[in-house]
């Protein structure tokens, strides 16, 4: 990434920015647990409401389209013309 | 069990965040240090660097199960890095830390790029900047803080005896 050679002013900043560790606060991990399980429910409960308010959207659309038939060819409203008798 | 195994892979995750914050948080929590430019303000506290930490963590906790052998350090570094650029005004202002003399984008690039070693393609991708321009943020950012590291002499830890001087320059 940065060549071969390591540039001196680059390895004098990396050491200026190298420090001891400070300490993690002791429930720092916990509450970001806690908090980021609420997330991760929450998200999966929006997830679980759409994906059943959309096979409930297509199961009636199926139901109606059963009942409905659109695919059948209207009943003719007029009687054809009598010609050629 | 739907249930039993779901509760299952709750524990298990738990199991392995906590592991990874007790193993990579203090070497997070010192990026987030070195990101917000603070000094210990309670001794040995770093509230603001602790927040932004702590918001990043509930992220990676969220996402790990989408991780998919993934590295969580590389997804929780980069929550830290979005999050803190997002929220860059906030911390503009200079509060004593080792950086303060740096603009917020400069310490991000600075931090990402000499104390992560994130390569620089993966910075400029990551903060959606040119690779030139990232390149010369660092290169000023690094300049910058050998001529304050000069002018003051002392190790890096003491923060507020250099004067308030050389902010116009970055």
């Amino acid at each position: 990434m940065s060549g071969d050679r390591p540039d001196p002013r680059e390895e004098q900043v990396r050491r200026m920015l190298d420090g001891p560790h400070p300490v993690l606060p002791p429930d720092l991990a916990a509450r970001a647990a806690r908090r980021g399980g609420r997330r991760l429910r929450w998200r999966r409960a929006a997830h679980r409401t759409a994906f059943w308010l959309l096979a409930a959207l297509l199961v009636a659309a199926l139901v109606r389209a059963g009942f409905e038939q659109p695919w059948t060819a209207e009943p003719a409203q007029v009687t054809p013309p009598l010609e050629g008798w | 069990m739907v249930s039993d195994r779901a509760d299952h892979r709750d524990r298990l995750r738990a199991l392995e965040f906590d592991a990874f914050v007790a193993g990579a948080g203090g070497r997070l929590l010192h990026t987030a240090t070195l990101l917000t430019g603070e000094p210990p303000q309670p001794p040995g506290a770093y509230p603001r660097a602790e927040r932004l930490l702590h918001a990043a963590l509930c992220r990676t906790y969220a996402e790990w199960d989408r991780l998919h052998g993934g590295d969580p350090y590389d997804l929780a570094r980069r929550e830290l890095a979005l999050r803190f650029a997002r929220e860059a005004r906030r911390h503009q202002r200079p509060r004593g830390g080792l950086l303060e003399r740096l603009t917020p984008v400069e310490r991000l690039v600075l931090v990402l790029r000499m104390y992560e070693e994130v390569g620089e393609e993966q910075t400029a991708a990551l903060l959606g900047l040119p690779g030139d321009r990232v390149r010369a943020v660092c290169a000023r950012a690094v300049a910058a803080l050998r001529s304050a590291g000069r002018g003051r002499t002392a190790p890096p830890a003491g923060g507020r005896t250099a004067g308030a001087g050389r902010r116009g320059a970055a």
